[in-house]
């Protein structure tokens, strides 16, 4: 039986490679824009540089997007200590290779993606619950030290156990999601009410 | 050797390997399944194992037992596969013996290493050795250079057999396929502080397997399985298949942009990532549309009948836990409230099942038919309620599950996210809702029918065609 033109072999072999071959092209010069886009301190502003520690976060409404965005205040070193870039990045490294190390990711979410059992951490930095501004860096190195002792759970049993983090890697866990804190996601998680801080309006 | 009874005479070289691959396959299945209870369990009484084993550390082996056995299961199928369709002999059947040896003695120490020493201190010491902390990927990374030269040995091995003997539309795109495969797995093998750029590259590993890669190995695979049991026209096959990997990679390379809607990316993914994840649904669709024809058109008469109803479920599975389930989450305006809760569970468990886990299965039972000796497997074989009531049960449970998890993913994302502004106390406030926990609660009843499914499948594909001497039915040859 002869083939329609429409059903050949060759034809969808041709159609195949083609559409495969354009949509790679598409996909790599997208990609060369958003990895410049999330470049760290980059000008589009989407991801902060590290120093970014060395000041006050606030989230604000833009009408225009729509969504809150974050927006960075003035001077207010972490741990009281005002760190130049190359430093920041230093901590900021030393902290995340400890969220790797500890498999942060196989309870909790960074940017939503990770796995369920605990909170999201994206904005963990500016979470209510830490009560007050003036207490929270201390407070959460607390807690990353000895989660079992400092448990919350509002009212469920689940805790998060003890991983043995030292004092220097609770320090650069919490710069680490300071800075994890300010990276534009465009609005997710929706609705969040950040913690109170000076300078809020 | 006679019919009926286990030989390996009855086998060639590349399928002697595949029955190894196989066996750890099921191995690894059933450790995944265990190590899910367990951590399904911990859901439920956040005691269990406390600081023993804790939920990342169940949830870990659990993700990566899931995806190395499919690896080793799709390995196995391309062994037992490629001398037929090349029509030559294996070449480098020591080395491939060899790889097959080095990557089980590597997996063994990588989940002993997960299970006795878990975690380590916050540095790159631990990311080498113990484990590299991102999902699916966890695998430290001097195990990440093994997998990568046994996937070169492995690729050598196929491309080599084809080369010697003769290519086909089928092996084309399959070796082209291994490419990709191995290719993207490099994206996942390096350490990022910036968090936004570490998840661009984590998913090119993650996605680009799932929804473009692994879905056209599939395709390939049940384009030979359709031949096999069918007798279906192997011209309409292969033209079936390219229109299948037009539309799948047409559609799944853009649709990665799904997943950059809130990690820092612009704003742009919203519409690249929202239209083409959007159209992902449609080769899934054309897919069930070919199986379901192909069967129709020979009245069903196959030569294996539990391999071809689980290559029939992978069709509906993948269609409806990637195809459907998946379009459920994938339009930004959606998955700005279900990101990362219950909801993509409910979706990963259905797809992973559906997709991957089906298809391997048909190819276990391809595997055994042939390794008693071409046994008869069609109407009428002794104790078909086993493979029937383990196809049943399986299906059942992971359809129970991920009903389950998708109520508790709605109520996670209502309460949590749309109402409680996604803070710390929000989360819990989620969590320990009613519908939530009776979702939980569920799941882990549901989660006990699957494994019960288990049990009867391992049980079948180990006694199946025993002691019958009657041959294999030859599937009729297409008509059309
Ligand atoms: C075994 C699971 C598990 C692992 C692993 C884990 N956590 Fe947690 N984490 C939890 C649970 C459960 C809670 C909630 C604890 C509570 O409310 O008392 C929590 C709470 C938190 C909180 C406070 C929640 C918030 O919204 O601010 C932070 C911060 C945190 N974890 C950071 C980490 C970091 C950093 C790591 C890795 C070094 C980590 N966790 C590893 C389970 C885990
Ligand atoms: C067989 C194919 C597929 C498999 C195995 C699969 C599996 C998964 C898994 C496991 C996740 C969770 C990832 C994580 O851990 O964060 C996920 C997420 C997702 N999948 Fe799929 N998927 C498939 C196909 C699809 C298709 C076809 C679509 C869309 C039509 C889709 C849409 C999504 C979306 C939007 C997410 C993100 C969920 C979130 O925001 O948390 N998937 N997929
Ligand atoms: C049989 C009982 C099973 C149980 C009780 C179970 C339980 C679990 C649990 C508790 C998680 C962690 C989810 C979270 O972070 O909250 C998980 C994750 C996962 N499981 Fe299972 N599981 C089972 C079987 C399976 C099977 C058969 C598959 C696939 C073939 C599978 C694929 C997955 C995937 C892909 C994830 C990651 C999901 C994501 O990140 O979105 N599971 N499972
Ligand atoms: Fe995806």
């Amino acid at each position: 039986m002869e083939t329609v033109w429409w059903a050949s072999e060759d034809l969808w072999r041709k159609v195949a490679i083609w559409i495969t071959a354009f949509m790679t092209v598409v996909l790599i010069v997208l990609t060369y824009d958003s990895l410049h886009a999330i470049t760290a301190g980059g000008e589009s502003g989407r991801v902060k540089a590290y120093s970014v520690i060395n000041n006050r976060v606030y989230y604000k409404f833009d009408k225009e997007r729509n969504l809150p965005v974050p927006v960075i205040g003035d001077s207010a070193p972490l741990f009281g200590k005002t760190l130049t870039e190359d430093e920041a990045y230093a901590l900021v490294t030393k902290g995340k290779i400890t969220t790797h190390a500890k498999n942060c990711m196989g309870c909790h979410t960074f940017l939503g993606n990770g796995a369920y059992y605990a909170p999201d951490l994206t904005k963990s930095w500016l979470d209510p619950a830490w009560g007050s501004e003036g207490v929270r860096e201390e407070l959460m190195v607390t807690f990353l030290k000895d989660p079992e002792t400092n448990a919350r759970g509002f009212g469920s049993d689940r805790k998060m156990p003890n991983l043995n983090i030292t004092d220097e890697e609770a320090h650069a866990i919490v710069a680490y999601l300071k800075w994890l804190s300010t990276i534009d996601t465009n609005g997710f998680p929706r609705n969040f009410t950040p913690i109170s801080q000076e300078g809020d309006r | 050797m006679s019919i009926g009874t286990l030989s390996f005479s009855h086998l060639t070289t590349g399928q002697q390997l595949a029955i190894k691959y196989y066996s750890v396959a099921v191995i690894l299945f059933a450790a995944q399944v265990l190590f899910g209870l367990l951590a399904g369990l911990q859901y439920l009484r956040p005691d269990f194992l406390y600081e023993v084993l804790d939920f990342s550390v169940n949830r870990m082996v659990h993700v990566n037992a899931m995806v190395v056995w499919m690896l080793y299961g799709f390995m196995g199928a391309i062994f037992w596969l490629v001398e037929e369709e090349a029509g030559v002999e294996l070449v480098g059947a020591k080395l491939a013996n060899l790889g097959f040896w080095v990557l089980t003695a590597a997996v063994t120490v990588v989940v002993l290493v997960y299970l006795f020493v878990q975690i380590g201190p916050g540095t790159m010491e631990s990311l080498w050795f113990i484990n590299e902390g991102r999902e699916y990927i966890e695998a430290p990374r001097w195990a990440d250079i093994g997998i990568v030269i046994c996937l070169l040995i492995f690729f050598y091995n196929i491309s080599a057999t084809f080369m010697k003997g003769k290519w086909s539309g089928i092996s084309g795109v399959l070796v082209l396929d291994l490419v990709a495969v191995a290719g993207l797995y490099l994206a996942g093998m390096f350490y990022i502080t910036n968090t936004s750029v570490e998840q661009y590259w984590w998913w090119w590993v993650i996605h680009m397997w799932v929804e473009a890669t692994w879905e056209v190995l599939v395709g390939c695979i049940m384009a030979w399985g359709l031949i096999k049991t069918l007798g279906a026209s192997r011209k309409i096959v292969t033209t079936w298949l390219y229109i299948e990997v037009a539309l799948m990679l047409g559609s799944g390379i853009l649709g990665l942009g799904h997943h950059y809607f809130w990690i820092g990316t612009p704003e742009y993914w919203f519409t690249v990532g929202g239209f083409f994840s959007a159209l992902e649904p449609v080769p899934l669709v054309a897919m069930v549309v070919h199986a379901v024809y192909d069967s129709g058109v020979h009245r069903f008469k196959n030569s294996n009948h539990p391999a071809l109803a689980w290559f029939i479920a992978h069709a509906f599975g993948n269609f409806f836990g990637a195809g459907v389930f998946g379009f459920m989450h994938t339009l930004p305006q959606i998955n700005l409230y279900t990101h990362g809760s219950q909801w993509s569970s409910s979706h990963g468990h259905l797809a992973f099942f559906g997709a991957y886990a089906t298809i391997n299965i048909a190819m276990f039972y391809m595997g055994i038919q042939k390794w008693r000796g071409d046994v008869y497997m069609s109407a009428n074989i002794a104790h078909s309620w086993r493979w029937k009531w383990a196809l049943s049960l399986l299906c059942l449970g992971m359809t129970g599950m991920t009903i389950a998890l998708l109520i508790s993913g709605y109520e996670q994302s209502f309460i949590e996210r749309a109402l409680g502004g996604a803070t710390w106390a929000a989360y819990f406030e989620a969590q320990q809702t009613a519908w939530y926990v009776q979702g939980m609660v569920w799941r882990q009843i549901w989660g006990y029918v699957f494994a019960s499914g288990l049990v009867l499948l391992i049980w079948d594909l180990l006694t199946i065609g025993k002691g019958d001497t009657r041959p294999m039915l030859l599937p009729e040859p297409a008509e059309h």
